[in-house]
């Protein structure tokens, strides 16, 4: 595990990302990514669809295998083919955009059964972890509720507490409020906020610019499947460096002008 | 429904033939009448013209059905149902691993799958019978199937039942969505795990109905024990009709072991069609 020569640990960061490519067939969906989140850090990515964000996110827990490059969160490199990768997927929390909650479970089993399953917690403690992570998330009434009987926006809240039952070290956000109604994505980006102010170290990819101001310690603009800049949060918002990030931002928090824009080009 | 529209040129334009000229509405009211019409002829005419008492003497004579009882349900109806719960059991757990081995990452398994399915849906299932009954003591002198004639009806049925309840299954496997997988392996669940805790309990509940209706083919299928050379006691539905048939030169037994089966399948099937549509009306 120590093979940069330095402790575990000592300097590493939460997530830290080199030279990171992925392939699909010849579409090169991640072009050299190096990128790193520290422990307690808050941090948004956002771009274009289609520019690798969501991708870059799954190669974090391995859901996508990446081309080349290494990833290692909290110290164990995920890239290394002989790590337990299962082992490595319980400190690292994922929240997915279609919320992926398993409808044959009522919330109290969907945020239980991995802990007993991986975890193999006792089913006395893991539902009372369960019943803890879903007033967490402001769901205690929910408890005996299945999927279908829920909004997206408490299924999103009980897939928020699904993942931090197992007490992971690391969050993972794709686009946690972009299958939402309107009026349900606040509860939902009131949980993150919540969890960011605990100190959750959390990589989320959004839309939600002013969460993106207001909560993320830093801010990165993906395009073209490489990081175009990063900066601090309220700056990459307000005032970023390159043209195409400001371009991306002026069509993001003003998609009407943006509509009459292009119409006139 | 459209309105239809209210100038009576514009409908009456396409008619042709008999109806020719009358208004849409009135054309289709008669076309209803002629069908009523006809059937109640129909109906008639066979009332009258058909023999009923020479009927009722060969298909449902009162003294022979007496006869039958309560053998016929105790006997033939009770070893249908086991015959039939034993391939399905049997069915169910080598349908279960065959479906696993044909969605295996590892290419060997799934030649082996797919060969015994296209080998098993391809055979007539009377083959089968007389493999197992006939082929096996021939091929291995001296080795019985355990379970006699029940250990070999179950399985026949089991062997053709495996071939056609993986490919069910598997289709269920596949219904359920990526994303399930996805999540169950972001909690660190291992495949096997995401499988058995998460997709097959899914996977179930959508295959229901089609196992429902396997049960029912199953069902009409072990009257081919007919063919295994049985003994009285061994007997199912199909045998004992047609063993009394002959004994009493009468039909009705075979009458009567047609509605025991009836008896069975009809539910089963009703079962299956109301548990269809809960499906497409519920969740997701």
């Amino acid at each position: 595990m120590t093979r940069t020569g330095e402790p575990a640990g000592a300097d590493a960061g939460a997530i830290e990302i080199s030279g990171l490519h992925k392939s699909f067939g010849a579409n090169e969906v991640l072009r050299g990514i190096d990128f790193r989140v520290d422990a307690g850090e808050v941090v948004c990515v956002i771009g274009p669809s289609g520019s690798g964000k969501s991708t870059l996110l799954r190669c974090v827990n391995l859901l996508e295998e990446p081309s080349a490059g290494t990833v290692r969160v909290a110290g164990a490199e995920v890239t290394d083919p002989d790590v337990d990768i299962d082992a490595v997927r319980r400190r690292i929390g994922m929240v997915f955009q279609s919320f992926n909650l398993f409808p044959h479970l009522t919330a109290l089993g969907n945020v239980a059964v991995a802990q007993r399953k991986v975890l193999r917690r006792g089913k006395r403690d893991a539902e009372r972890i369960a019943r803890e992570n879903l007033e967490r998330v402001g769901l205690a009434d929910k408890v005996g509720a299945y999927p279908a009987q829920l909004s997206g926006g408490q299924q999103q809240r009980v897939a928020i507490a699904r993942a931090l039952a197992m007490g992971p070290e690391v969050m993972l956000f794709d686009e946690p409020t972009s299958a939402l109604d309107p009026e349900l994505v606040g509860d939902v980006l009131g949980v993150m906020r919540g969890l960011a102010e605990a100190g959750m170290t959390m990589l989320v990819v959004t839309h939600e610019m002013s969460f993106a101001r207001e909560v993320a310690d830093r801010v990165a603009f993906m395009d073209g499947g490489v990081i175009v800049e990063q900066g601090e949060a309220a700056r990459m918002v307000t005032d970023p460096d390159h043209e195409r990030t400001r371009e991306f931002l002026s069509r993001v928090l003003d998609p009407a002008a943006a509509r009459v824009q292009g119409g006139e080009r | 429904m459209t309105v239809e529209p209210v100038d009576a040129a514009a409908s009456r334009g396409p008619a042709r033939g008999l109806f020719a000229g009358m208004p849409r509405r009135r054309r289709r009211r008669l076309s209803l009448g002629a069908q009523y019409t006809l059937f109640a002829a129909a109906v008639v005419v066979v009332a009258l013209l058909a023999d009923w008492p020479t009927l009722r003497e060969n298909f449902a004579k009162q003294e022979v059905a007496e006869q039958l009882f309560p053998d016929i349900i105790t006997v033939g109806l009770r070893n249908t149902a086991v015959y039939t719960a034993v391939g399905f059991g049997l069915g169910l757990a080598g349908g279960l691993v065959v479906a696993l081995m044909r969605l295996s990452t590892a290419a060997p398994y799934r030649w082996l799958a797919t060969a015994y399915i296209e080998v098993f849906r391809g055979l007539p299932l009377l083959l089968i019978f007389i493999f197992v009954a006939v082929g096996v003591p021939l091929a291995f002198p001296g080795t019985e199937i355990p379970g006699g004639a029940v250990g070999q009806a179950g399985l026949a049925l089991g062997l053709a039942a495996t071939a056609y309840i993986a490919e069910t299954i598997r289709a269920g496997i596949e219904a359920v969505p990526r994303g399930q997988v996805e999540a169950a392996r972001s909690l660190g669940m291992s495949q096997g795990r995401a499988m058995w805790t998460i997709i097959l309990p899914q996977a179930f509940r959508i295959v229901i109905p089609p196992l429902t209706n396997q049960v029912v083919l199953l069902c009409k299928d072990s009257s081919l024990v007919l063919f295994l050379g049985i003994t009285l006691e061994q007997r199912e539905l199909t045998k004992f009709g047609r063993d009394l048939a002959g004994q009493k030169g009468n039909t009705t037994p075979i009458i009567v072991a047609g509605i025991c089966y009836l008896i069975i399948t009809i539910p089963l099937s009703l079962l299956a069609r109301r548990l269809e549509a809960r499906q497409r009306r519920g969740q997701r």
